[in-house]
């Protein structure tokens, strides 16, 4: 074990991720304090994505190194993946499992203690509104509802690092809220997050600062207070449309 | 590896068999079902096939001493119930409608041929011969096993009072092929392989249930946590060799409650069930695979059949049906020795150091190992690991 001390809890240094011709990141260089929400935003197929699964270590990068918490998460991705919670595009639960199994299972992976595990699942299901829920099959549930599992699972170890990767689709607004107010304790906790989100309103109210990307380069960075400022936009959504076009973009 | 891990995982995909109708129903219903089916069908429970069978009797020489005393002694078998018909025509109608399993066409010559026998039975050049016609149900496989020899029976021991396995008779008879009507089922046959049978689904098991998790991003989302792809095969060798266990534990209720009773001691028991054991190895190997090559949970259940059908066909009961080649090649699939195995040890009860035995526990346990072995590394390759 390699740890660099530094207070940085995510370093990107050159980051490029290439999948045959396509280059999906493009030397991509960036810092994420301790106790900071940093919001990653793009258009669809920008290089989010790809860059938040670089970060977890399940997309081995074609160039350039990341580590979370001091470690390299390539060479010493064991580690790092401890100290990490990640809530991934997909759903990605369990549908014939319960709320509440969903979360303990993860917690299992984790090794969380036994002993701390039950009270630590009540605790992230609370926050996320789904107690009363909890022990309903995931099957049953609406899709706002498997999104807030899905968020409680990337908590459930109280983390150093969040990775949200568009963690409110789907949601109602007062869900939405509830995962907004819960997000900034955590930061208030000092906790690292990173969130990759549509919703403009979103970023601008939970980022302290954010990162647009277009085409896997980083095309901005600032907090969102400054970047309206510097583009002379009346909120983020102008600053994003300024940045990135009007033209309609499909893909991942 | 990590066993707490482990086990978390393993105990998820016990909750999916119990919670997911699907699994539930490939897993553990549908193996009992079979179960019961070819129990009730070809085992005691559903009653001996060769308890009673319908024959017709055409007396071509009218109501005659000979032919009464053939009608008597087919009835005292206990096994024959006998209809008389006028005629061969409506006796022949009657076998094309299934209502009897067989004819038996008594010649002209019939009285004849019995006095020619009684009055010279050392001298067969003096014997008047006839044809005693047979004709049998091509529908019903027991039919034609067993009556011609009750027919030959009755008409030497019975009629001439002779034993026609020690000498010639005057009548010809075509030649009977199986003469035990008290004996084992085709049952007792067929239960040894249905343990492999059962087992043999957890291919397209274990293939769905990868490749579903793959396409939700569940596979993803273990591999981000600190479980690694080690804990992740593990879990599912923990998990389904339970099932495995479960399974088999539930088919050997089922075959035991209907007739099939194994005459193995606890050791061949215990040995019947290690291989058992070590064949679940195999199939998930096959499923790990058959989860390589799929795009998609759906199409994981096509392609598990090319794993699945071999097994089934050359490896399990219905092995023994097939051609000599067809069994030859049954050799190249592991269902074969396990079939093979617990036949010897449940039906023949050879002991466990039996030299067929070992072997198919050597051939068994390589061979899942090495099957195992090859889906781990496939899978791996194929960027899902």
């Amino acid at each position: 074990m390699q740890r660099e001390m530094t207070s940085a809890a995510i370093a990107i240094e050159g980051l490029t991720k290439d999948y045959g011709d396509v280059r999906a990141v493009d030397d991509l260089n960036l810092t994420v304090s301790e106790a900071e929400v940093f919001g990653l935003l793009g258009p669809n197929g920008s290089g989010k994505t790809t860059t938040i699964n670089c970060i977890t270590g399940i997309l081995k990068p074609t160039r350039g190194t990341i580590r979370v918490g001091g470690f390299d998460v390539q060479s010493d991705g064991q580690h790092a993946r401890e100290i990490m919670g990640v809530s991934p595009q997909e759903t990605a639960v369990y549908s014939y499992l319960t709320g509440r199994e969903n979360v303990r299972l993860f917690s299992a992976l984790y090794s969380v203690p036994k002993a701390s595990a039950q009270a630590r699942a009540d605790y992230v299901l609370e926050k996320v509104g789904l107690m009363e829920d909890a022990d309903r099959r995931v099957g049953k549930y609406s899709g706002g509802m498997k999104r807030r599992v899905s968020i409680a699972i990337a908590l459930v170890t109280d983390p150093k690092v969040v990775l949200l990767d568009e963690p409110t689709v789907g949601m109602d607004p007062q869900s939405r809220r509830a995962v907004w107010d819960f997000i900034l304790e955590l930061r208030d906790r000092g906790k690292t997050i990173v969130i990759t989100t549509h919703y403009m309103e979103e970023a601008e109210e939970l980022s302290d600062r954010v990162g647009i990307i277009d085409h896997g380069r980083l095309i901005a960075l600032g907090s969102p207070a400054d970047l309206k400022v510097e583009k002379g936009a009346k909120d983020l959504e102008d600053v994003f449309i300024q940045l990135t076009g009007r033209r309609i973009r499909d893909g991942a | 590896m990590n066993v707490s891990r482990t086990l978390a995982l393993a105990k998820r995909d016990w909750k999916r068999i119990l919670r997911e109708p699907a699994f539930l129903f490939m897993i553990i219903v549908f193996p009992i079902m079979l179960t019961i089916a070819f129990g009730t069908s070809f085992g005691a429970v559903g009653g001996s096939q060769a308890s009673s069978f319908n024959i017709a009797v055409v007396a071509t020489s009218g109501n005659s001493t000979s032919s009464n005393l053939f009608v008597n002694d087919l009835h005292a078998t206990g096994v024959v119930n006998v209809r008389i018909f006028p005629t061969n025509q409506t006796a022949q109608s009657a076998l094309s409608q299934g209502q009897v399993e067989a004819v038996v066409l008594l010649p002209s010559k019939f009285d004849d041929t019995v006095e020619s026998f009684e009055a010279n039975p050392n001298y067969p050049e003096r014997w008047t011969n006839s044809t005693v016609s047979l004709y049998l149900d091509k529908g019903s496989v027991f039919s034609a096993q067993v009556i011609p020899s009750i027919v030959e029976q009755v008409l030497g021991q019975g009629v001439l009072g002779i034993k026609p396995a020690t000498r010639a008779l005057p009548f010809s008879i075509s030649t009977p092929t199986i003469a035990t009507v008290q004996g084992p089922s085709v049952f007792d046959s067929f239960a040894p392989g249905l343990f492999a049978f059962a087992s043999i689904y957890m291919i397209m098991m274990v293939a769905q249930s990868y490749t579903a998790e793959r396409e939700n991003g569940l596979l993803r989302r273990i591999l981000v946590t600190p479980a690694t792809g080690g804990d992740l095969i593990m879990g599912s060798v923990v998990s389904y060799v339970v099932i495995g266990l479960i399974q088999a534990l539930l088919v050997f209720l089922c075959v035991y409650g209907l007739g099939y009773h194994p005459v193995a001691d606890l050791a061949g028991l215990l040995m019947g069930f290690l291989i058992i054991t070590l064949f679940a190895l195999c199939n998930i190997g096959f499923g790990l695979i058959t989860a390589a090559i799929s795009k998609s949970a759906g199409s994981a259940t096509g392609i598990s059949f090319i794993f699945l059908m071999p097994q089934l066909f050359l490896g399990t009961f219905v092995g023994s049906a097939l051609s000599s080649t067809a069994q030859a090649a049954g050799r190249f699939v592991p269902a074969y020795y396990v079939t093979d195995a617990l036949t010897s040890l449940f039906t023949r009860g050879a002991s466990i150091t039996s030299q067929t035995v070992l072997t198919d526990l050597a051939v068994v346990s390589v061979s899942s190992g090495i099957i195992l072995l090859v889906g781990v590394l496939i899978f791996r390759r194929s960027g899902n690991l």
